[in-house]
Parts: structure tokens; sequence; C-alpha cells
């Protein structure tokens, strides 16, 4: 007999305790039904339909799309719902790119997993398949269509976690794809290069772009010494790709590993991110004893970083002016190494091990060279440095730990938390505690930062001083926050942000999961990890006053601005053209941009726009003056915005207009 | 696009301005996705890529999205369309009483097939498309608004040549 | 706002004062077909022939002229007999002109409108039996027919509410906003047995008081006008040629569920139909019809009409929705089901045109009269639009319960050949509901017709079409061409559709062209029932019944194809074997001109021979051939 609120899987009665759907529910039978668009962070798609199970007086249905009900009877491995799994899955293998020999996601493809547990022994349908250009147009990610199930995964969480929407689906029917807007590539749009698709993404479609050749290189090269950084989040993950569970920590062997690879230097982001601490602490206490402009966002996040700069331009003042730990420890290294290690500055080759793709890109960043050098020289992600170690034959498990070393090395557990949501936050409130209250903290933990929801709000008093403080991961999230803050609804002093959900500790270059607990085990790993070092608030670390005093002028010193801090600049989400208002005829010797975005329409700038047509036909001036609607300067509170020539003007009233178009006129004509 | 050459005019502009008044008209919103693209492409003819990303910066929309719904319809037009756009019905009933033959003819008579659809000179565009609903004409094609009923491959081509001379006399 | 509120009775009164005054009414008809055919210039000849000969014409009828006039010249939706068109009617004769060209003009106005006589030559003859039918009702294509929704379509104006109201119409909804509780709304449509005309056949009344007891102040009426199914155009009819009918059957279906705001999504292929619908609801805006305090009651009524952008999948509801909200036309699963979370997560019904159009007369006439027509699981009447290899192409209304023999033979006047000459033994089947429903064959001709016998041989009534195929049609081929339009109109979500309809596709092309083995017919059909029981949406769903279903009744054609490379129909080119045949060939050498490879040779007045291994099946030869002496090639 079914109890009120059980449901009847395969014969045994499942308790229904909240579930939102039949999948979740199964998955309590220990039963793993075959899915490819189902996540839980995610809504619900129904597409891929191997989820599908029998239900009396239902039929077939997916299970993903089911809300459990009492006394449901459902059977999930009847004969018909086998051969229409195979069936599916075969009809994806035919519309497949079948290259899986030689597919860098092939020991963790989905796809590939599903067919050999489904028994797909051979696929009956024809292939037809016109192959597509692969998209490398930037440095974290690589697009093959080829591969693409189109499952929606990496759309769904692009536009719901992320709100970006730098990729959707175009096209309908068979020649559905999923692409960036106009077929671009992603270099060409709005994406941050956060890498989510990728990781969510079942198939080797979306994947992290790798650099290992280039280290391969570095490392054959006699004249270069390389020196490697590792981030907090790798070592709580790297040990999945060699057959351990997920948090397991394996610092030790990673260094044993890196030196047998040939690594002259092995150290720690973990000691940047102390720095970081230092910086960004002294930074914001300094905004909020000086009644600056707060909240603070962080910085570290490269991702979140081009998404302020694209979307939230107009709080890009309120960002942190520290460097990310990858940054600032790639230029100290190459400040102070060379000496150290008595060789020349372009001998020395910095590597950084990340567990994310948006790092490949900040270390490209021009900001981030100096004299045509790039502080970081390559970025691995996890992943790949897993798959050196392979290469190379080294047998991980067996390795013996090494040590770090030093000073570079050398960091407390502040450190370490980093790579995890709520981290930099937690590390930030340990040194502030200290420079508020002059008191040596008793207990490091402020946990109450801590957790997995995507928006944390906390008050936290140090000493006298309270403070507000927002946790957030995913950047929808924080495009949430960010609004609240902009239209003065919310009064935080500090805004933690990291772009991916749990913090670095999921980041896209982590090994490819599609467990359900990796992301708590890998957090606990970090957790863990504070615990046993023997210090765990940045200040605490000697070798940082060491740097501080050696070479970086003390903390806010001259050379540690130089070295340790940037700025930021509004960047467009799409790349284009604007269009011609005028007639677009002949060659014309001066370019004007009004912009006609949202904020600028909305201050009158499709008047200002008429009344400079106006003006130019009056004047007679078709020929020499382009005038061009454009989108957006990303300056939307300042606007209307003109650009005449390279000159950008705000707040542009008609007046100011024709001056500065009159002015450069006549600097043509002399 | 401007016939004139050399000789700025303010259609752009003018046709921008529409744009604005579209979008105004359906306050902005970004659920009335459809009928601003229908409107806007009304008024340039397809929906050129800047146009699209424009919409989708005034809608608060990625440009990614916009490009799905107009990629997705069949009526919207990401090329621009020959000044007359022949729709041959391949409804069943026109189907069966072979409106097969009739695209052929014009594909000859044009130059075109089922990729490319529109003439060098933009004169002309010739698509296939589901049932126009005049069934008991078949087979029915139309050039732009106007219903073509029992329509053989011969009258079809008497058609297009028939525009072909107006055009050229013009 | 204060809304000026028209007086409902007093404009019927009107109106209908108005039109006694006027000796005759000539009605125009201005469907989709007709216009096509040239009406609109009958239209014109016949008011510029009027006023020459002096008569006196009126074009819209006064409110309170009181004058008498000759003439009252007006248009028409769809009369449904698009075969014969274009179609000029008279009043009160009910005298049917067909094929009326403007030069007729001048005749119509002398002989009928002078001199009160018909004009015999313009007058419908059977052309089977050669007979003249001088009346409307009396034409075979017509007496068979019960126009119960159909019926005002061909004879009102569809631009003037006037008319409509003064036809009793808006009546019914008034009754339900103010004499009727929703409940009672939903309790009269329950039971009438009217079921839902756009595919499923799910009762009206359910779906209705499924939604009302939904919590939520807001809730949403959509009519489905997207009509896809190639071949059915009963939809386009109705709106184009009694939007009022529609508007009205909105605003009930709007009163039984609570709802104050409904969209109307036609087809964006429809410009007519988007025009009427648009105006009907800007006069009944203006008449304070729809609007605040809709008849006093104190509740709300709006109206959107919307284009669709071309996406045959947003015929189903939730992929409409979809499109609405301004989204891609994709389907999401169910539940939840639209009368929980509709358009904008707001419970909402979904029903399409003709449903619509039907619920006036239910609460106007009761639903016990309506049940006097049709058969006890399928009350009623239902529109079909009767194309493909048939005499009399057009839309009909009949009772369910009617056989496809009444509605082929009697009503469409038989099977005819590709020339349209009428095959008595021509018949080979029937495609029910488009692409998502099957075939009928000889051995249906006398079952009765209605949603659950159809559905019972793995058919469905859909929206009605059906498309009449003669003997030389290649059934393999038909479901090919079902199977492309699904393919393409396939929205490319789920697996088993986007990629199983193709893979299908591919299938049937094997079997066309030659390639296929035994072991194609056994995966196409593991395939068809794959994408039939997983699809996500209702289209995948039904996508492979029209293979499944000649599968099921025209196997050995396939088997045709696939053993012996041959197409029974000679219409599959690939497998096209021409043959000449000796006993008619004269010998003339026509095909031997004609020829372009030279595969045929022959001595002259001798039976000529075609040289397989040459010939490349374009056939020239058979088109060109006089004794039809060439077999094999079309």
């Amino acid at each position: 007999m079914n109890n009120g609120d059980m449901v009847n899987v395969d014969g045994r009665d499942i308790r229904i305790e909240g579930e939102r759907n039949l999948l979740e529910l199964i998955r309590k039978a220990h039963i793993e039904l075959p899915t490819f668009c189902y996540h839980s962070d995610l809504s619900v798609y129904g597409a891929c339909r191997l989820c599908i199970v029998d239900i009396d007086g239902m039929g077939v249905v997916t299970s993903c799309s089911t809300p459990p009900k009492a006394g449901m009877v459902v059977r999930t491995n009847t004969a018909p719902l086998r051969q229409m799994r195979r069936m599916y899955l075969e009809l994806l293998l035919a519309n497949h790119h079948q290259g899986c020999a030689t597919c860098v996601k092939s020991d963790r493809c989905k796809l590939q997993e599903l067919a050999v547990r489904m028994g797909v022994t051979e696929v009956r349908f024809q292939t037809k398949l016109e192959a597509k250009p692969l998209d490398t147009s930037n440095p974290s990610l690589v697009r093959d269509p080829n591969k693409c199930i189109l499952c929606g995964d990496c759309v769904r969480a692009c536009e719901e976690i992320q709100g970006v929407g730098a990729i959707d689906f175009a096209y309908r029917g068979a020649a559905t794809t999923v692409a960036p807007a106009f077929g671009k590539t992603l270099s060409e749009v709005a994406c941050v290069y956060c890498g989510l698709c990728a990781s969510v993404c079942p198939t080797g479609a979306i994947t992290p772009r790798p650099q290992i050749d280039r280290v391969w290189q570095a490392l054959s090269d006699e004249r270069k010494t390389v020196v490697v950084q590792i981030a907090p989040a790798v070592r709580v993950a790297l040990g999945e790709m060699f057959g351990l569970e997920a948090g397991v920590v394996t610092t030790g062997k990673m260094v044993a590993a890196l030196k047998m690879l040939g690594f002259d230097k092995v150290f720690d982001t973990s000691f940047a991110a102390d720095l970081t601490v230092l910086e960004e602490t002294t930074e914001f206490l300094g905004r909020k004893t000086r009644g600056e402009r707060l909240p603070q966002f962080t910085s570290c996040c490269p991702a979140w970083v081009k998404y302020a700069e694209q979307f939230c331009p107009e709080l890009l003042p309120n960002l942190s002016s520290c460097r990310s730990p990858q940054q600032m420890f790639g230029s100290l290294a190459k400040a102070t190494l060379p000496d150290t290690l008595g060789i020349e500055r372009e001998d020395l080759f910095v590597v950084s091990i990340m567990p994310c793709t948006a790092k490949k890109f900040e270390a490209q960043r021009p900001e981030f060279q100096a004299g045509g050098h790039p502080d970081v020289d390559a970025v691995l992600t996890t992943q790949e440095f897993g798959r050196m170690i392979k290469q190379a034959g080294i047998q991980f498990n067996q390795l013996t730990p090494e040590s770090l070393d030093l000073p570079l090395g050398f960091k407390t557990g502040a450190g370490v938390i980093f790579g995890v949501t709520g981290g930099v936050s937690e590390a930030v409130l340990r040194f502030a505690y200290e420079k508020l209250t002059g008191v040596k903290l008793d207990s490091a933990d402020f946990a109450e930062v801590r957790g997995p929801q995507g928006v944390r709000i906390r008050q936290i008093k140090l000493g006298d001083v309270e403070l507000k403080l927002a946790i957030v991961h995913g950047l929808k999230n924080a495009r949430a926050v960010a609004e609240d803050v902009r239209a003065g609804k919310a009064d935080y002093d500090f805004v933690e942000v990291m772009a991916c959900p749990g913090g670095c500790i999921a980041g896209a270059g982590q090994p490819v999961s599609f467990e359900q607990d990796t992301r708590h085990r890998r957090t606990q790993g970090l957790y863990d990890t504070d615990k046993t070092l023997q210090l765990h608030a940045s200040q605490e670390n000697p070798y940082l006053a060491q740097c501080y005093s050696s070479t970086l002028d003390g903390i806010g010193g001259h050379r540690a601005h130089e070295l340790l801090h940037t700025g930021y600049r509004s960047r467009k989400r799409v790349m284009d053209e604007g269009f011609s208002v005028l007639d677009p005829s002949g060659a014309r010797a001066l370019e004007i941009n009004v912009c006609v975005g949202t904020g600028c329409y909305l201050r009158g700038s499709q008047r200002l726009l008429q009344q400079l047509v106006n003006y130019v036909k009056d004047q007679g001036l078709e020929r020499t003056v382009d005038v061009r609607a454009t989108f957006c300067f990303e300056a939307c509170d300042k606007g209307p915005n003109v650009k005449i020539g390279e000159v950008v003007m705000h707040r542009c009233s008609f007046e100011m207009v024709r001056a500065e178009l009159d002015k450069q006129l006549r600097q043509v004509a002399a | 696009m401007c016939e004139k050459q050399n000789v700025a005019c303010d259609c752009g502009l003018r046709k921008f301005e529409k744009v604005c008044r579209i979008l105004d008209k359906y306050d902005r919103s970004p659920s009335k996705l459809v009928p601003i693209l229908q409107e806007v492409q009304h008024e340039y003819r397809y929906l050129p890529e800047q146009v699209q990303a424009f919409i989708a910066t005034s809608l608060g929309l990625s440009p990614a999205r916009v490009f799905g719904v107009a990629s997705f319809y069949a009526n919207f037009a990401l090329e621009p369309k020959g000044k007359y756009v022949i729709h041959i019905c391949d409804g069943t009933a026109c189907h069966v009483k072979g409106s097969e033959r009739i695209k052929e003819a014009l594909h000859k008579q044009l130059g075109l097939d089922d990729k490319k659809t529109t003439t060098g000179d933009m004169l002309f565009t010739v698509e296939a498309v589901s049932c126009l609903g005049a069934c008991g004409l078949a087979p029915v094609m139309t050039i732009n608004d106007e219903v073509h009923g029992q329509v053989t491959p011969a009258k079809a081509v008497e058609l297009v040549n028939g525009i072909r001379e107006r055009e050229q006399a013009e | 706002m204060i809304q000026q509120k028209m007086d409902m009775e007093a404009t019927g009164q009107a109106y209908r004062q108005a039109r006694q005054a006027v000796r005759r009414r000539v009605i125009v008809c201005a469907g989709t077909g007709c216009v096509a055919n040239g009406s609109l210039k009958v239209y014109e000849a016949l008011r510029q022939e009027t006023e020459a000969r002096g008569l006196d014409v009126v074009v819209k009828l006064g409110d309170d002229c009181g004058c008498k006039s000759d003439v009252f010249l007006s248009k028409s939706g769809c009369q449904g007999f698009c075969q014969a068109g274009p179609l000029v009617t008279i009043e009160p004769e009910d005298w049917l002109y067909v094929h009326v060209k403007p030069e007729d003009v001048a005749d119509i106005v002398e002989q009928t409108l002078i001199h009160d006589r018909p004009v015999k030559r313009l007058v419908y003859v059977d052309p089977a039996s050669h007979e003249a039918f001088e009346q409307t009702h009396e034409i075979p294509f017509y007496k068979r027919q019960q126009r119960v929704v159909l019926g005002e379509c061909g004879n009102i104006d569809p631009e003037d509410i006037r008319e409509y109201i003064a036809r009793g119409g808006y009546a019914a909804a008034k009754r339900a906003f103010t004499e009727m509780q929703p409940e009672q709304v939903c309790e009269e449509v329950l039971a009438s047995g009217l079921r839902g005309r756009g595919g499923g056949g799910f009762p009206t009344g359910r779906k209705w008081a499924l939604t009302l007891p939904e919590p939520g102040e807001k809730k949403f009426v959509i009519c489905n006008g997207d009509e896809g199914d190639p071949g059915a155009f009963m939809d386009r009819s109705l709106m184009e040629g009694n939007p009022h009918r529609v508007l009205e059957g909105i605003m009930i279906a709007a009163r039984a569920i609570g709802a104050d705001e409904a969209y109307v999504y036609v087809r964006a292929e429809y410009p007519l139909a988007v025009q009427r619908i648009r105006k009907a609801v800007a006069d009944a805006e203006e008449a304070g019809i729809l609007g605040e305090d809709v008849f006093d009651s104190g509740r709300n009524m709006t109206c959107h009409v919307m284009e669709g952008a071309g996406a045959f999948v947003c015929g189903e509801e939730t992929a409409l929705m979809a499109s609405i909200e301004g989204l891609r036309g994709m389907p999401r699963p169910k539940p939840p089901f639209p009368a929980q979370s509709g358009l904008w997560g707001k419970p909402t019904v979904i029903n399409n045109v003709e449903t619509l159009a039907t619920v006036p007369l239910i609460i106007a006439e009761g639903s016990g009269h309506y049940r006097r027509l049709g058969t006890a699981g399928s009350p009623g009447t239902k529109t079909f639009a009767v194309t493909g290899h048939v005499a009399n192409t057009g839309l009909i209304e009949v009772p369910f319960g009617t056989t496809l023999r009444e509605i082929i033979f009697e009503i469409g006047g038989g099977v005819i050949d590709h020339l349209g000459q009428v095959m008595p033994d021509g018949f080979k089947a029937v495609q029910i509901g488009g692409p998502s429903g099957g075939c009928l064959t000889a051995e249906h001709l006398d079952m009765p017709l209605d949603f659950d016998s159809v559905k019972k041989i793995g058919a469905m009534v859909g929206s009605g079409g059906l498309v009449v195929m003669n003997r030389d049609t290649c059934m393999v081929k038909i479901a090919h061409f079902f199977m492309r339009f699904t393919q393409n109109e396939s929205c490319g979500k789920c697996v088993p559709c986007r990629e199983g309809t193709k893979q299908m596709l591919w299938l049937l092309e094997d079997i066309m062209e030659g390639r296929a083995t035994a072991e194609t017919l056994e995966l196409l059909e593991e395939l068809a029932s794959a994408v039939q029981l997983g699809s996500l949406c209702g289209l995948g769903k039904t996508a492979p019944n029209p293979v499944l279903s000649t599968l099921r009744y025209f196997r050995s054609e396939y088997e045709a194809h696939i053993v012996q490379k041959r197409c029974p129909a000679g219409q599959c080119k690939a497998l096209a074997m021409p043959e000449i045949l000796a006993d008619r060939c004269k010998g003339c050498g026509a095909c031997l001109r004609k020829c372009p490879v030279n595969a045929i040779a022959g001595e002259k007045k001798m039976p000529h021979r075609i040289d397989a291994g040459t010939c490349i099946k374009c056939g020239t030869c058979a088109q060109v051939c006089r004794f039809d002496a060439i077999v094999g090639v079309n």
C-alpha cells in the first residue's frame, strides 16, 4: 500500500521530501538517470529526453520536468525506455563529430560515457556533417560547434547564472546552432570568459583553450628560468584527474610533479592572495575612514572585472584598484626574481596554474605587460596541468610530497580560502579586525560569511565599527547587487564577487565534474587546509613584511601602487560599427558618434542627433562629416554621450557639440 | 541604400527615427520583441545586424537573444531581399498539384536555387513557403502581397518576365 | 474615461430597417481565393455599372436614412466554394453566379438588377450531371452541408459590426457577462460536448472549468489563429469572414475563466485576417463592447492582436506563448499546463479559432440545441478544407458522423486526375489532419467521421484538412512530403524531433531513390515509434503519423520501392522505368525526336523502344506522346 507521500520507483517506495522533480527523487533510490540537459542550478529544459520514465496513467514522460506526486508508480528501466534512450544517443552521435580519440574532452565526455553505459555499439543512421569553423578568437575558450549536441546547458548557464547571454540558440530545426550574436566570435561579444559554459558542456563543444605547448617549449628552453604559481583552488581538485576524491589536498605532490616536469621554482598564488588582503583591506579601510566611495567591490575575479567594465561601468570607481593575486604575483615575480636568481628579466618565464579560464584573458591584458613582456607568461588550467603530468608519465599518486619554494611559496590560511566564495571577505575581515580593534584575533573564523547561497548579506561588528557585507557568486547575482547599489537601495561597505558558483573551486579550468557533491568537497578541502596551516591571517605572513620593506616601500607605498594596483575602463558590449545616419558616401574627414543607447536616449540624444543632422545639412557639411548613431559608450549616467573624432564628451548639449565640431573642423582645415 | 549616389540624404535618419518610434510604441518592452522586429523589418525590408544590436541594447536584451529570435522565425529576413518577393506555396494541396514544378521553372528563369534565393540585381527573391491558406486555388504563389491562383510554370515565368519588362521600362 | 457605449438594440434595429429599405443585395466574395481570382475587379465593375445604369446603389447601409435603394453592394468573407470563384450572390433570391469576370457585370446589372432575372450562363453547372443550379442552397456542394459556424461567413459584411449586431451578434456574450456566472458558462459549454478544433479534441468546457478555479487576479485567453496545417484554411476564413463571431467567442471564454485580457495570435501569412480581426477589435472597442465595464457588468476586457512570424510550431500552445512573450517559439515541457501557468506564468486558456467561433452559438441557443447535430461523442459540426484531387475544392462544414464518401463524392464532386477530369474509380486515399494526421483509404469511405473513429485508425481530425489523392499518387512521396514539412518546422529543441525527423526524411529518401534495404524499413519503424513516444511536444509526437499510417495501409507500395526498386505510381523519378506499350504506340516518332539523350529507337509506324541504360527518366517522352503509350515515368 502506498503511503501518503511516497512515489513507487521500480518497486520501491521513495518518500517525497520537497524534491522539485522526479529525477531528483529517483536519485534517492540510488538510480542515476541519464541526462544531458538537467542541471540542478539551471531551469528545466526537457530537451535531451534521456531521463524518460514510464508512469502509470501518464505514459512516457521526462522525469526532469515532472513534479513528484504521492502515489505515482514509476518505472525507469523498461525495454522500450532502454530502446528509446539508445535510439536518442544514436541520433546524437550521428550528428556529432566523432573524433573522440583526439578530443580533449574524451575522458570526461558525457556523450561518450552515456553511449557506453547504454550499450550503443553502432550508429545505424547517416552522418552528413558540414564542418563548421572553430572559434579560437580568444585566449580563454575554444568553441567547436561540430561537437555541440544542443542541450542548451551553456546557453542557460550564461543567461541564468551569469546574466551575460553571450551565446544563444540561433536558427531552428536541424539548422539550430548555439552561437554568439550574428554568428560572431566570442571575442567580439560580451563574453567574460568565465567558462561556465565549458564546465557544464557535456561534450567537447566548448573547452578551455590550452597553452600546454607554450609551457613545454619554455621548459625545454635552456635560457629560460621557469617559475610557477599555483592558485589555491587547484590543490583540492587536481587529484580528481588521478582518481582521488574531490577535495583531497595534493599540494606537496603537485610541487613534486612540477619539479619533475622541470619547473625551476614552485610558488603559491596564496602568497599573493595574502598580499592582496593587505592592499585591499588598506584601501577599503581608507575609503571607510575617509568617507569615500563605498561599497568597495573586490577585483580578484577577472570575469567579474570584465563584466563590470561592460555592464556596470558607472561602478568602476567602486572596484578595488588591487590587481588580482595572479597579477600581483606576476608583477612581483618579474620585479624581484631576476635579481634574486641572477637572471635577465626576459629570461624569466612565469606560469600560473589556475582553476579559471578568465585568468588566461587577464594575463594578456595590456595593463599587465611591462616592456612588451607580460607579467604572467602562460596560464594553465588545472586540467592542463593534469594533462602535462599524464603526458610526462608521472605516477602522481605515488609521489612523495615536496615543499613549496620560499619566499613566494609561503602563505597563511587566509590566502588559501581565497578560492571559495566568502573566502576573500573572511580573509579581509581577519586583517580588518586587527586594524580596527588593535587586538589580535583569537579565533580566526568568520563562519557567517561562508555558505552556498548566491547572495549573502552579513552585518559584522569589528570593535566599534559595524560593516555591512554582501558576498555574491554568479554574475547575475552581482548585477542585482550592483543595481541596488546604483539605485541607492543598498548601503553595503564591501561586496565580494566571484563569477563561478561556489567560487574558484568550481572554476571552468578545474577537472570536469558532473557529480553533485564535488563543489562541497572542494570547499571543505580549502577550509581544512586553512585549519592545518599554522597561520590564518595574512598580516602574520612573515615573508610579506619582508617583501614590503625590501621591494614595495611599505603598505600603500609608491612601488606597491605601481606593482599591485591597476585601473579599469569601460568596454563596449558589442563590437559594432554603429550606423550612419547621414547616408555614407565618399570619404569624410570627421566622424561624429552620438550614443543612442537607452540611457542617452532618455536624456535626449535622439533630439540632439536630429539637431546635429540639420546643422550638418544647413552648413553643407555632408561630405566632410559622418554622423553616426552608436549604441553605447558605457557611460550611461553621463549621457548624452557624443564622440567627435577622438574626443568623447559627456552630458552634451547641442551647443557643446556644435562648438567642438566647429573647433575640430577648423583644425582640419588648418 | 539610397538611390541617389553621392548626394547625402536623410533616409538613414528617417529610418532610425522610425525604429525609435517603434520601440517607444511598444514601451521598449522586451516581451514585444516579435512585433518590434516585424515593424522594423517593414521599414528596412530585412533586419540589419546593427539594427538588431540597437534593438537589443534598447530593450536590455543580449544581442544573441535578439539574433536567436530573429533567426528562429521564417518571416524575418537576415539578408536583404529583392524588390519582388515571390512566395510559392508548398502546402499539401499545392504540392499535390505540382508547386514543385513552378519553383523549378522560376529558379531556372532567374538563375536561382534553394540556397541562392535573391537575384543579383535585387529584383526578385523566390522562396517556397508553407501553406498560404488559399488551398482552393492550388497551386498558389504570391508576389509581394498579391495572390495568384492556379499557377502553371508557364504563367509564373510570364508574370516574372512582365515585372522585369516593366522595371526595365522605368 | 467614460466611454459612450453603443446601444446594441437600437443599432441592430436601425440596421435591419435600413436593410429592408434595399431591394436587392449583391454580395461579392472577397475571401482570399476569390480576390486572387479577381473578385475585387468584379466588385469595382459592379459599382461603376450600377451607377452608370442609374441605379441607386449603397455600399454601406446608413443607420437612419429611411430612403429606398435599389442595390446594396457588399463584400463578404470566404463562401467556401473557392473552386468556382469569383462568386457573386444575389439576395433575396439566393442566386449564385460563379466564375464571374468584370465582363459579366453588364449582364448581371441588365438582367438581374434591372429585369429581375438570373443570368443563366453564370449559374453553376454540375460537371458530372450537367445540371444547372440557380440557387446556392441547391448546389450539391452546399446542399449536403450544415453551415452552422461558417454560415454567416459568406453573406455578412465582415467589416461592419452593425450587421453582426443586427443578426443577434454579441447577445450571447452579453448574456454570459450579465446573466450567467462563470461556472454556468463552463457548464453550458461542457454540456454541449464541444471539443477543441485545433487537433487534440479536448473538451472545451473542461479546459475552462480547470482554469476557472486557478487562483490569481490575472488570467489570459489566447485565440490560436496560427493555423499552419498545410491544406487547412478554416480559421483563416472565419477570421476574414466573420471576425466578430471569433471575438465574441473570446469574450465568452474570458468570462468563463475570469480573464480580462486576450490575445489573438494570427499567422503572418494571413494579412487579411490580421487586418479584419484588428478592425473588429477596434470597432468593438469603439462601440464599448470591449473595454471597461463590459455590458455594465463591472468587468473589463481588452484584446490584443499579434501577428505570427512564420513558425508552424507556434500552433503548439506553449510555443505560442513563448512567441507572445518575445522568445523563440520553442515548446516547453508540460506540466505545468497553461491552465496553471501560462502566459507570463498566469493561468491561461488557449482555444482555436473555430472552437471559439462555435461558442457564441452554444450560449445563444443552448447546449441541447447544439447537440442536435453530430454524434454523441463529437457533437456539432466540423469544417473541413477539401483540397487536392477533388472536383470541388473548398471549405465545407458538415455534422460529425458524415462519411468520407459523402464529403468527397457528393460535396466534393468526385476525384479528378491531374488534368481536372473526374476519375470515377480514381480514389486512393485522403490525408486527414495534415502533417500530424494520417491517411484514410477506400475501406474508410463509409466510416462516420468523428474525433474517436478517426483516432482509432491511427489518424486525427486535427484542424480538418482533407487532401484527396488519386490513384496516381505515390504514398511514399506523400509521407516524404509531410516529413519534410515537419522536419522543416521542427523547432530544434528536443533530440527525437530534431534529429529523428531528419533521419526519417533521409530514410524515406533512400526508399524513394532506390538505396533502401529491408533494414531501412525496420529502422524507419523503430525510429518512428521512438520519435512518437519521446518527443517533447505535439509536433514531434505526431510527426511520424503520416509515415506510420501510409505504412499501415500501403506497405506493399513501400516494399515495391525497396525490393523491386519500382514506384507503382511512377512518381519517384529515381525509380522511374519508362516503357512504351507496344499495343498503343503508333510509331509516330514524336518521342524519338524529343528525347534529349536519344534513348528511343524504332521504325516509323512500328512500336518504339526505350533503351533503359541511356534513359535519364526526364519524362519528356510521356509528355509528348498523344496516345498514352508511355508509362512508368511522370
